[in-house]
């Protein structure tokens, strides 16, 4: 596997996106600033963009509650999530979706999805539609370790075997299912194997290094693209912080936190590997932060100042055409 | 013109809909039917009441499809192809199965569009068969859609007749919203004269079954035709009555059901689904709230007991309203 220089740059420069657009919402969110729930992406930035960078525009991704990654990493505008966060009229749902519904038909985004394993389903009709039109494109569904246990999560992986269509299950394990771990929650060992079950086959990747996602993103796409019906990804993460922000994260180890962010850092793994291979300089990532920052920066100053929605706008949106009442 | 039972229309209507218009497909359970069967007649069922029947021979597997029975991944699987610009016509077979996909219908598809600021379509219609009348109890035998009109941005349609039924049908297809399509199963044999061209009837524009000045009579669904029984009995005593069939509950023809009021100052309103939240109180509470200075007497509900439907033919038919009840109910706002 080689990557061009461009391709290094802008694989880093999405995840030091996420990971500064997370920190910055995370910061916001404490100062009062951000309203409603929300779920920090955080540590988990190698998936979203290892995934995302094997796949063109017109395949579709579908996310989660802890979407924003995922949303940055498929091409959503920083700014207008910036300002959808805030609840700006300016945003990218206009203020009515927030942080758990961010979207974007144009970039292959169907969403974030606020519902655990509501993704699969849709993602296996958007993956459905291109089979049916045979129009080469993949459609990739971004769950978590607690959607594993859902029965639309398992209805969506045998109907995408059934129906033999390109989509893609993508597991990021980040061990908690909101407070509790997997070793309690997954009634099995091997939730690899429990979900080759379904008959399909699952590529397994560290979630914290960018180049073993990308790499075995690229071997499910390749399966599901080439007809031969769905694949998954099995990646082990972590989040850095908890499951939403304000979690007291009682349920960690002492010491876990910090332990993850020092070894389990995909930012840090990135450039140690381009340091060990020389493919791209410190210099040159180092450019990159200091112009993602300025767009965080950007994004916020942005978001503070974009028009506030009226109450005129509260029942616009709900249907296309509505007659009668 | 010819008649042609619901059933035949609604499968006229699939079929014309699919030859004009290749993003229609549908998917459900069985709607072929005998997939992986050693008798290898894929596509004999054509659904469990027939509706979907020939569609797998006529448009092939890509657009008649059978699925695992798992309503949540075919609502979810309707709904993603409805975002990526086809027009999936689903089947759930028994409208008490919203159950099982009701996050699917109601947190995913009904608020894809607002969610996302008006960013989206999904033009996808989820079809059910609905109501009592097969001594089928407790979990087959619902309406559920006086349930999911309480939902913005689904549309509920219920058609009444044969006509209606086909009508409504290429409306929903055609709409650019999602559509929820309850076909009430007591009247899937029912036939009317049916138009063999293609034709929509709009949402939110009532009909009005019969036309009369004491009385003004909502009914939906099956109940529509016990109303109009009711209501010809009555006209040899010189009582005549409005029998308005919204045929849409989401939209809601209010001006229609408002005007009537104005004019005959007494209203009864039939469903046959329990009474709490339910249709029957949704238009006793408009009629309460915008149309009270023309009421004359109390609003008449004529629905079925605050009870699961019961499975003896004794019993449902004394669930169900009927001729009777319905009669009793037009006579009391005339006492």
């Amino acid at each position: 596997m080689s990557l061009s220089r461009e391709q290094l740059l802008r694989a880093y420069r999405q995840m030091k996106t996420i990971r500064e657009f997370e920190e910055r919402v995370h910061a916001e969110i404490m100062n009062g600033q951000i309203p409603g729930f929300t779920h920090l992406y955080t540590g988990q930035e190698a998936n979203a963009v290892g995934v995302c960078e094997q796949l063109d525009t017109a395949d579709t991704i579908i996310s989660t509650h802890r979407g924003h990654g995922h949303c940055i990493a498929k091409g959503a505008d920083v700014i207008g999530m910036m300002k959808e966060l805030f609840g700006s009229s300016e945003g990218l749902c206009k203020g009515k979706g927030g942080s758990m519904h961010v979207a974007d038909m144009e970039k292959g985004i169907l969403g974030a999805n606020g519902i655990v394993a509501g993704g699969p389903p849709i993602s296996v009709g958007a993956a459905l539609a291109a089979k049916i039109r045979k129009n080469g494109r993949v459609a990739v569904s971004f769950s978590g370790d607690g959607s594993v246990n859902q029965g639309t999560c398992f209805e969506a992986m045998n109907m995408a075997v059934v129906l033999k269509v390109p989509a893609i299950f993508v597991i990021e394990n980040n061990y908690y299912s909101e407070h509790t771990n997997i070793s309690y929650a997954v009634g099995c060992d091997d939730l690899k194997a429990r979900t080759e079950g379904f008959g399909f086959p699952v590529f397994v990747a560290d979630g914290a290094d960018f180049f073993s996602v990308y790499e075995a993103a690229g071997k499910a796409i390749a399966h599901a693209r080439a007809g031969n019906g769905p694949a998954g990804v099995f990646a082990e993460t972590g989040r850095f912080h908890g499951h939403f922000v304000g979690d007291p994260q009682h349920y960690r180890a002492k010491g876990e936190l910090e332990d993850l962010r020092q070894n389990s850092c995909c930012l840090k793994n990135f450039r140690a590997r381009m340091a060990q291979t020389g493919e791209l300089d410190a210099q040159a990532m180092d450019t990159v932060d200091a112009e993602v920052m300025a767009l965080i920066e950007q994004s916020v100053a942005a978001a503070k100042a974009a028009p506030r929605p009226t109450a005129d706008q509260v029942t616009s949106d709900v249907y296309i055409s509505y007659a009668g009442a | 013109m010819p008649q042609k039972t619901m059933r035949d229309a609604i499968n006229e209507a699939l079929h014309q809909a699919m030859a004009e218009d290749d993003s229609v497909f549908v998917i459900g359970e069985d709607v072929a039917g005998c997939q992986g069967s050693p008798s290898g007649k894929i596509g004999e069922v054509g659904g469990v009441f027939g509706v979907t029947s020939g569609l797998y021979k006529r448009f092939g597997p890509d657009r008649c499809i059978d699925t695992p029975i798992s309503e949540s991944a075919i609502v979810g699987a309707a709904a993603g192809a409805a975002l990526v610009g086809m027009r999936p016509v689903a089947e759930i077979m028994f409208a008490d199965f919203v159950g099982v996909c009701m996050d699917q219908l109601v947190n995913q598809m009904g608020k894809f569009r607002y969610m996302f600021g008006g960013k989206s379509r999904c033009p996808a219609v989820i079809r059910f068969a609905c109501g009592g009348g097969f001594s089928a109890a407790g979990q087959h035998s619902q309406s559920m859609y006086q349930v999911m009109t309480a939902f913005p941005g689904l549309k509920v349609v219920i058609p009444s007749n044969a006509y209606d039924a086909k009508g409504l049908l290429l409306q929903a297809i055609r709409d650019d919203d999602p559509v929820l399509f309850f076909e009430p199963k007591a009247l899937y044999q029912a036939a009317c004269e049916v138009p063999d061209e293609m034709y929509t009837i709009p949402f939110g524009q009532a009909a009005f079954v019969r036309e009369g000045d004491d009385v003004t009579v909502v009914a939906f669904g099956q109940m529509v035709g016990r109303a109009a029984a009711a209501i010809d009995a009555l006209e040899a005593e010189g009582i005549s009555c409005d029998l308005i069939d919204p045929r849409t509950s989401s939209p809601l023809d209010e001006a229609a059901i408002l005007e009537s009021l104005e004019a005959t100052g007494r209203l009864v309103v039939v469903d046959e689904s329990p009474p709490r939240c339910g249709l029957t109180a949704d238009i006793a509470g408009l009629a309460a709230s915008k149309g009270f200075h023309s009421l004359k007497a109390p609003v008449q509900q004529v629905c079925a007991p605050h009870s699961p439907t019961p499975f003896s033919p004794e019993l449902e038919a004394a669930y169900l309203p009927d001729v009777a009840k319905i009669t009793a109910a037009i006579r009391a706002t005339l006492a």
